[in-house]
């Protein structure tokens, strides 16, 4: 239901951004990620930051598969 | 400060408004003998053979954007749509509708701008006309054009004439005027990313020349590419395979279309060929558009086939189909 | 070292797009057959969109039957509000903002017609644009027709949390996941093996309520991201907790770990809370479902575009055109062909029912099937 891309936060004044993907920038609000830094990852759904991507949460997500793959 | 000049009411008068908007603005950008001697006709050498007719009306907006305006892509959309019947372009005329209040300096700007496409397009532009419209009554400027080209006498016979087993290549990336415009209006900022307006006019002479005889070329416009060979694959009782892994689509269109919820193969493109070639000529016909002006990034990317289940029938990097027809309406922007 | 494109690259989705990877779990998935056909549902139209788009279905075992359940909010949006919004752009002169998805859907006209006979309707990327439309109209009334889901609400609860201009209002016709799953399961019951969890609506919501639902009627659930490898890693955690449920100790997977967390995002479940109260709402194809919905909380009251133009829903709104079985294709319970008006009357360029209304609704994406035989046809 819900088109969201993940895009990285290029700059961040008060409680709006601009957030890029491949060249791609968009004006983004931040009211929903109080404290997203410069450099992080956010979801942007109609034009919200609705959630920061975990990179750390990524590598597992990555090295599960990896494992469960290998298991096979 | 000097306030900026604009367009008014007078400019359309006929009167002498009229004729130095005329002069001062088309013809001091456009400028050949033919738009010159301003009769109410242009007189035109003759041209041997069959001739082509084309036209089309130009509503965009924004009217500038990155890799061209609302006059270039007029100039550009007649010149190819001539280019893809067969046809090498000569003339064109140009007709304007102006909304008052509009800036003379943009307007100069566009007239410019389609000076320089006319050029390297290697028409001219030969007479034209202009009219003026209340405010509230048009959308800043719209632009017809049209244009006579000499039609080769090899020109593609039309859809009928493809058969399963031809070969289907593309000139160059796909959608990236679409998504330029789908961006630009839901308030994108792009980098590196520009419309592919331009013409096609030398690539497809230069297929001809090498003795490449397609039996079916389109620019894909409005509805892109899968529009185009889906109408195709109708007209002519056959089914299109495209292959994913072969189309070529620039990472920043992509991202628009992820964005935006939108298709790269539904999004219009400006300055692109799709050519169906007999198999045997596709090596020739690739390495002949790779050489020639605006085709370096040109691709084979699928064949046509006896009908199956859809039109046109799009295999995944993943090994697995996604169906294509008809563009049904505009794509918009969408949330799910 | 990585390099900022590589980690870009990571994270937005190369490496879950890897043809390997999903190769390998497409393998796997089919080495675990239960020995019966699998009926599991995702709620999500983006789902849809990707398992289409990277054409997945064709990458899964047979015995596994992915049923397209009410996962478009634009689907599901009763016609009843959006005559509303039809009658705030025709009736009070308002401009009536909202997103692509919904000017197509008929109601007793749609809004794009509106458009045509001379109200305004404008498509918007979010509620910002709609709330700097209001700025840039102030002599204006400017309503925000606000669906979706919680993905969505948030956004409508952050905006007016932070407060809109006095001529902006919104019109909502948000819808809550939780519930529906849970009304479908009671009307379902066995039919449905496993649900695949939406990733942006747990993004926000979290999990909690899912997996109260899934332990209470033991059913398995995953929640799949929108890479081809989140969807089928999230569909090989689901068939395992079918197959062996005594293996797992929980019924519920996350394959979206990337973006989804227990507590799902605790600033936008408090905007929304804020703003917004669970109601009582009208699913277009399944009707009533309790608490799915969400109602503008008195404290907002002034930026309702119901109470401020006093109007309600018309309960002479049919949901759907005589003989259209949007409802039952939305549920699988019969395919496109079984609807009398499929290809009679319903196509995507003239759509009756929701279901042909998006590129990926179920019966605008069966439409495309069929060539060679109509083509044949057509020939005879």
């Amino acid at each position: 239901m819900c088109l969201a891309v993940p895009m990285r936060l290029v700059s961040v004044e008060g409680n709006e951004g601009k957030a890029e993907l491949d060249g791609i920038a968009r004006k983004v609000s931040l009211d929903l990620v109080p404290g997203a830094k410069v450099g992080e990852f956010v979801i942007v759904h109609a034009g919200y930051a609705i959630q920061l991507l975990d990179e750390k949460a990524a590598e597992e997500q990555l090295e599960l598969l990896a494992d469960a793959l290998e298991r096979e | 400060m000097d306030s900026p000049q604009l367009v008014t009411l007078g400019h359309g008068s006929g009167g002498r408004l009229t004729q130095r908007l005329i002069r001062e603005v088309f013809v001091k950008h456009l400028s050949n003998p033919a738009l010159e001697s301003l009769g109410d006709a242009a007189a035109l050498a003759p041209v041997p053979g069959r001739l082509a007719f084309s036209t089309d009306g130009f509503v965009v907006s924004p009217l500038f954007f990155p890799g061209g305006d609302i006059g270039r892509l007029a100039i550009n959309g007649t010149v190819n749509d001539l280019a893809v019947a067969g046809a090498q372009p000569l003339y064109l005329c140009a007709s304007f509708i102006i909304e008052e209040g509009f800036g003379l300096e943009s307007l100069e700007r566009i007239a410019a701008s389609m000076a320089d496409a006319a050029k390297l397009a290697g028409v001219s532009v030969v007479t034209g006309d202009t009219k003026v419209v209340e405010r509230g009554h048009g959308d800043g400027l719209f632009v017809t054009s049209a244009g006579i080209g000499r039609l080769r006498e090899e020109a593609p016979a039309g859809a009928k004439a493809v058969r399963p087993g031809d070969t289907v290549l593309v000139s160059g990336p796909i959608g990236d005027h679409g998504a330029v415009i789908g961006a630009l209006r839901s308030g994108m900022e792009l980098q590196g990313l520009e419309s592919d307006c331009g013409p096609v006019a030398a690539m497809v002479s230069a297929l001809y020349e090498a003795g490449i005889r397609p039996r079916f070329m389109r620019d894909p416009t409005r509805g892109g590419l899968a529009t185009v060979l889906a109408e195709l694959a109708e007209e002519a009782s056959v089914s299109v395979r495209v292959r994913e892994a072969d189309l070529p689509v620039r990472d920043s269109v992509r991202s628009v279309c992820d964005l935006l919820g939108l298709d790269p193969l539904y999004l219009a493109c400006e300055g692109r060929v799709v050519a169906v070639v007999p198999r045997e000529q596709a090596d020739k016909a690739l390495n002949v558009m790779r050489g020639a002006p605006r085709g370096e990034g040109s691709r084979v990317i699928g064949e046509v086939t006896e009908p199956a289940v859809g039109p046109v029938v799009l295999e995944t990097r993943y090994g697995g189909t996604r169906l294509y027809d008809i563009l049904a309406s505009e794509q918009l922007p969408r949330i799910c | 070292m990585t390099t900022e494109s590589d980690r870009r690259k990571e994270l937005t989705g190369a490496r879950f797009r890897d043809p390997a990877a999903v190769r390998a779990l497409s393998e796997a998935i089919a080495r675990r057959a239960p020995g019966r056909l699998l009926r599991v549902m995702h709620v999500c139209g983006t789902h849809e969109n990707a398992l289409c788009q990277f054409g997945l279905r064709d990458l899964l075992p047979s015995w596994i039957k992915l049923v397209a359940g009410p996962g478009c909010p634009v689907c599901v949006c009763p016609a009843a509000d959006l005559d509303m919004a039809v009658r705030l752009g025709l009736d009070h002169g308002a401009i009536v903002t909202t997103f692509g998805d919904v000017v197509r859907v008929p109601a007793r006209i749609t809004l794009l017609e509106v458009k045509a006979r001379g109200g305004d309707s404008r498509v918007v990327y979010g509620i910002d644009d709609g709330i700097r439309i209001a700025k840039e109209n102030p002599g204006r009334q400017v309503v925000f027709f606000a669906v979706g889901f919680e993905t969505t609400a948030c956004t409508t609860a952050a905006a007016l949390k932070r407060g809109v201009p006095e001529n902006f209002s919104v019109l909502t016709s948000h819808r809550l996941v939780p519930p529906a799953l849970e009304a479908l399961l009671a009307s379902e019951g066995d039919a449905l093996d496993g649900f695949i969890l939406p990733g942006h609506v747990t993004a926000v919501a979290g999990l909690a309520d899912y997996r109260q639902l899934a332990e209470r009627k033991k059913v398995p659930m995953a929640v799949a991201g929108f890479e081809p490898v989140d969807l089928l890693l999230a569909i090989k955690e689901l068939v395992e907790r079918i197959v062996a449920p005594g293996r797992h100790e929980r019924p519920v997977s996350n394959a979206y770990g990337r973006a989804v967390a227990e507590g799902g995002n605790p600033t936008a479940r408090e905007a929304m809370s804020t703003v917004f109260e669970p109601c009582d709402s009208s699913w277009r194809g399944i009707g009533v479902i309790p608490g799915s919905g969400y109602r503008v909380r008195e404290q907002y009251a002034a930026h309702d575009a119901m109470r401020r133009f006093g109007i309600a829903p018309d309960p002479d709104i049919k949901d759907t055109h005589p003989g259209c079985r949007c409802g039952e294709v939305l549920l699988g319970h019969i395919e496109p062909e079984d609807c009398p008006l499929f290809r009679n009357g319903c196509n995507p360029d003239r759509p009756i029912g929701p279901c042909m209304v998006a590129f990926e609704g179920t019966c605008h994406a069966r439409y495309r099937h069929g060539h060679a035989s109509r083509v044949q046809k057509k020939e005879r």
